[in-house]
């Protein structure tokens, strides 16, 4: 096995235990790049030389001070960054060509954690531009194509944080999840992904797509690596106000079976017709599995589901319209008419549904809907602990199938629309693989701020199971 | 359902310029879009109160402190129209 | 493209016009930081953009967190000027494009205010009191500040963000003002509690205190279907004049059957005119939205009640109770309060005056005749300087005495109405006594003669 192949779990003991040093973990990384990069197209950015700078300075820090990992708990891990997530002096495009040639001036917070904890910045991934999109096909610049079958989207709009880290060019990577921005790439190219409670990280210098909905998530290969991410990125941010002081517990030491029974939630509306029939198979399957290992099934209804959409597609294009206002060109980037066409599409239905004579029929109908969303998975989880769906009603589909019917794409996000709008945390992992080997991937949603409940399932789930040791074909 | 007038309107008011084949294809696809919110019309939502934030977070403020700011060679420097430590833009007149 | 007045078909000759006025006045706020960063919240005249951040620049990922004590500065002002505080407020996002705007929308309230119902007491045209209502009393961001320039033969705008995110508080009035004389009333009445309440410097020349002026004659006292905004106009002076003209020029365009344009008007003060400044056919529609980045506000009955008991007394307040307390003339209590730093220098010189047989009554005259320099002396420099000028002053009792005689003839109404109870009348007549005497009667001897022969 290759370094670039480790989880973050398996590198970081390797690098406590001096198996190989940093530099050797990012040279690997970058070799790989080199390998894949020009099919995958995964990155808009790559720090090469930055990155094995900072890779010496780890395997120094590492010789001084062999306990180092205590303060540090990614040191040396090489992470690649979805482009929405600002960076001092490192060009961030938001994945459009208004910031072809930004370059922030100050880090995001969650670039700021990550940077103390040791983690190392091999990139900037790319994405649909501003976060719109499902398939990373609304990127201003190119398209990124999935690891396990090139033919395919590797879902969006974090396409490239998907992509890179499936292909191996780096262990892990930060991504969002406005409405399964997470989720979709983890459930294409088989990883975990985790779209946490909204509010658990910091959103300051995470460009915006829909303030009341982003969340600020990750992709890894496991769901310990998930845990370890978490545990860096949460918490309590002074410069973002819809962050609670609610403690980050240490969730990699919470991660063993949970002690008491866990009763699993089927939401009888997302086990729908239309659903990928191999899909429906695989997730069926992981269902009996964990009955057989002791956990108790409960079929339950979240009756506004079918709302969920509809509201999401209000609720969201209002935001960006707002949100994408700031980009005149006056102070940084380009003019407004380098909006590319879905940008525009957003601001044009946002501006629709905020305008006087339609706010109460669209905006506030809609932040209505909302509160019976809410509503309905807060009666949901007086019954169950935990819920268990699809991600996407297919596994990752065609690169060019839905790009041209706006409708049929915002479709794609129906399984992630109702957790997004009630801001729960969301753990996607893989559960299956079709027969054309594709992946095939599960969602669990638990309460709010109860990420570490999603960990201690998803865990014991990967303990039995071995899909997300599956890498692609791809060399 | 949606007319060009108002797509053009929508345009001005967030300040995009539309080609006229986006004119006309924005049309279309937002009538479509704007026809699948209509499902939201069977929901009553007349004794629900509004939604607009879920974390249930109140009197998030800051202290009156003055924290460091950014150096103007900093401020400006993402911009391609400065003018003796100023941003640049075209006359406006005073006022709207 | 200038629009056409609209014609009435009415003739209105001989009809006389009401002139209705709805105020908006714009305080900033004296914080250190800004409403929602920490950058420094001072501006004038400050080297430009060196006082800005990623939040006041409006770069992308930078989030908005209000700042605490500008929202109390601005319940207390809702406080000062009798509002009902809202228990539950929240920020919305006003949403436009203009070059001083960093995120294409400003940061403010709609729905849900601070501060509702408020009232204010002014006087009218005949100085008559009369009450205005406030709609409401709300928070929102400052704009950053354009320089009009030429540089290469070129018309361009300069940009400071340094004013962009200062705390702004916004004080709308309902449309019930009727006159130039009431307007600038109450705006010096504005001015002069936020400068109490010490939380702003209210300067209408620097920009710390703006106001825009809604104006529009009415026919039959009700709102017209119209409305001109008089709008940057740096003084009160200037404020007069603009309503002034402005009401002339409105009567003539109605006398002649039409309807004036609904636009917004500068003041032109070299040609004394209003002038257009719309500029092109602009669509409005602020499309205002709960702003997502801040959690709403809840305003505890403790912490109004705790900002009810910082809340100064204010100057009609103190006014009434200096003319009652220290026997002035409402004229002189007036003066006196006029700032709470002259207010305050009397009450400390009256504390100190009392130990010296130095009555009120002297220390407020020669403070409003200006005799002794209050930015110069310290109140008890001031009561020794008064003690000094007293011995150096007429104190031949028998001239004194003609003086006053002459005073009580010629003032027959002030002497009977002390008569009637009015101690108020002992110190006009005492300073008409000084009046005569060029201020060179000894006050207390003065005073001990006058109310001799008042009782008399």
């Amino acid at each position: 096995m290759e370094l670039n192949e480790l989880t973050v779990t398996q590198a970081l003991d390797g690098l406590k235990k001096k198996t190989f040093s940093a530099e050797e973990l990012v040279k690997s990384c970058f070799g790989k790049i080199k390998k894949v990069e020009e099919k995958v197209k995964a990155f808009i950015t790559i720090c090469e030389e930055d990155a094995l700078k900072n890779a010496k300075k780890t395997d120094q820090l590492i010789k001084d001070d062999p306990q180092i990992f205590e303060q540090k708990p990614l040191l040396g891990m090489p992470i690649a960054l979805k482009d929405l997530f600002s960076t001092k002096g490192i060009k961030t495009t938001a994945g459009s060509k208004v910031l072809k040639d930004y370059i922030p001036v100050y880090d995001a917070t969650v670039v700021k954690k990550l940077k103390a904890a040791g983690a190392i910045i091999i990139g900037k991934t790319n994405l649909d531009a501003w976060g719109h999109g499902s398939s990373g096909e609304n990127s201003d610049f190119f398209v990124t194509k999935n690891p396990w079958n090139l033919q395919k989207t590797p879902g969006g709009s974090s396409s490239g944080s998907g992509a890179a880290v499936s292909a191996g060019e780096c262990l892990a990577a930060t991504a969002t999840d406005t409405c399964g921005s997470v989720r979709a790439p983890a459930n294409f190219c088989n990883l975990v992904g985790l779209k946490p409670t909204y509010g658990r990280v910091s959103r300051f210098g995470v460009i915006a797509m829909a303030s009341s909905l982003d969340s600020i998530g990750h992709l890894a290969h496991t769901v310990e690596d998930s845990a370890l991410f978490l545990k860096v990125t949460a918490g309590k941010d002074p410069l973002d106000a819809t962050t609670p002081n609610i403690k980050v517990e240490d969730y990699s030491k919470t991660l063993k079976k949970p002690s008491k029974k866990i009763i699993i939630g089927l939401p009888k509306e997302y086990f729908i017709k239309g659903i990928d029939k191999e899909m429906k198979l695989a997730i069926e399957s992981s269902i009996k599995l964990f009955e057989k290992n002791g956990f108790i099934i409960n079929t339950i209804s979240l009756p506004h589901t079918q709302y969920a959409l509809a509201t999401y597609y209000i609720i969201q294009p209002s935001e960006v319209s707002s949100n994408l206002a700031r980009f005149d060109g006056i102070r940084y980037g380009e003019k407004r008419d380098c909006f590319g066409e879905e940008a525009k599409r957003r601001i044009i239905l946002g501006t629709y549904s905020l305008s006087t004579g339609y706010y109460d029929a669209y905006y506030l109908k809609a932040m209505k809907v909302r509160t019976l969303i809410s509503e309905d998975f807060a009666k949901a989880f007086a019954k169950v602990d935990i819920l268990l769906t699809p991600t996407s009603p297919t596994p990752a589909f065609n690169l060019g199938e839905k790009i041209k019917d706006p409708l049929k794409m915002y479709l794609s996000d129906i399984f992630s629309a109702s957790s997004s709008l009630a801001g729960l945390p969301v753990l996607a992992l893989p559960c299956g693989f079709t027969k054309d080997n594709l992946p095939i991937g599960m969602q669990l949603i638990a309460p709010q701020f109860n990420e570490s409940l999603l960990f201690q399932v998803g865990h014991y789930f990967q303990q039995i199971t071995t899909w997300h040791k599956r890498r692609p074909p791809l060399v | 359902m949606i007319s060009k007038k108002t797509v053009q309107h929508l345009a001005d008011l967030s300040k995009l310029e539309l080609t006229y084949k986006e004119l006309n294809k924005f049309q279309k696809q937002l009538a479509e879009i704007l026809n699948y919110f209509c499902l939201l019309k069977k929901v009553t939502t007349s004794q629900v109160l509004p939604t607009s934030q879920v974390t249930g977070l109140e009197n998030v403020l800051a202290k009156d402190e003055i924290s460091p700011s950014l150096s103007s060679k900093e401020a400006l420097s993402q911009t391609k129209n400065q003018h003796n430590n100023y941003f640049k833009v075209k006359a406006i007149l005073n006022g709207t | 493209m200038a629009q056409k007045e609209t014609a009435t078909g009415v003739t209105m000759k001989y009809t006389k016009f009401t002139t209705i006025i709805g105020i908006e006045v714009h305080v900033e706020l004296k914080t250190k930081s800004k409403m929602f960063c920490g950058c420094n919240n001072h501006h004038f005249q400050v080297k430009p953009n060196t006082h800005t951040c990623p939040v006041c620049l409006g770069l992308p990922g930078a989030l908005p967190v209000p700042n605490e004590k500008a929202i109390d500065w601005c319940l207390l002002l809702g406080l000062a000027l009798n509002c009902k505080i809202n228990n539950l407020s929240k920020f919305n996002r006003k949403n436009y494009f203009y070059p001083d705007l960093p995120k294409g929308y400003q940061i403010s309230q709609y729905d849900s205010p601070f501060c509702v119902h408020g009232k204010l007491e002014i006087k009218d045209k005949m100085q008559k009191p009369r009450t205005i209502r406030i709609n409401r009393v709300h928070m929102e961001e400052d704009t950053a500040k354009l320089v009009h320039a030429k540089v290469d033969d070129e018309e361009i705008s300069l940009i400071d963000f340094n004013r962009s995110g200062v705390p702004l508080v916004e004080i709308v009035t309902e449309a019930e003002i009727h006159s130039s004389e009431e307007t600038i009333f109450y705006l010096k009445k504005i001015q002069q509690i936020v400068r109490y309440l010490n939380i702003s410097n209210a300067d209408m020349e620097k920009g710390s205190m703006r106001c825009e002026i809604n104006l529009s004659l009415s026919i039959d006292g009700k709102l017209p279907p119209f409305k001109i905004e008089l709008k940057n106009i740096n003084s009160f002076r200037f404020v007069k004049k603009a309503i002034d003209y402005e009401i002339k020029r409105q009567e003539k365009i109605l006398r002649l059957g039409k309807i004036p344009v609904q636009e917004t008007r500068g003041f032109d003060a070299t040609r004394n005119k209003t002038f257009s400044q719309r500029t092109k056919e602009e669509a409005h529609d602020y499309r205002y939205f709960p702003e997502p980045d801040i959690p709403l506000i809840k305003v505890s009955q403790e912490k109004i009640s705790s900002l009810e008991k910082i809340l100064p007394e204010l100057p009609d307040e103190k006014a009434r109770r200096f003319a009652k307390e220290y026997k002035l003339s409402t004229y002189n209590a007036n003066l006196l309060t006029f700032s709470k730093k002259r207010a305050d220098y009397f009450e400390e010189a009256v504390k100190i005056g009392k130990a010296n047989q130095v009555f009120p009554e002297i220390i407020a005259n020669t403070i409003v005749n200006k005799r002794i320099s209050i930015k110069k002396y310290l109140p008890q420099e001031f009561v020794k300087l008064l003690l000094k000028k007293q011995t150096q002053k007429i104190n031949d009792q028998k001239l004194i005495s003609k003086v006053i005689t002459k005073a009580m003839k010629s003032n027959p109404k002030a002497v009977a109405d002390f008569k009637k109870g009015k101690q108020v009348c002992v110190g006009f007549l005492l300073g008409q006594v000084m009046r005569e005497t060029k201020g060179k009667a000894d006050p207390l001897l003065t005073q001990k003669l006058l109310l001799e022969k008042l009782k008399s």
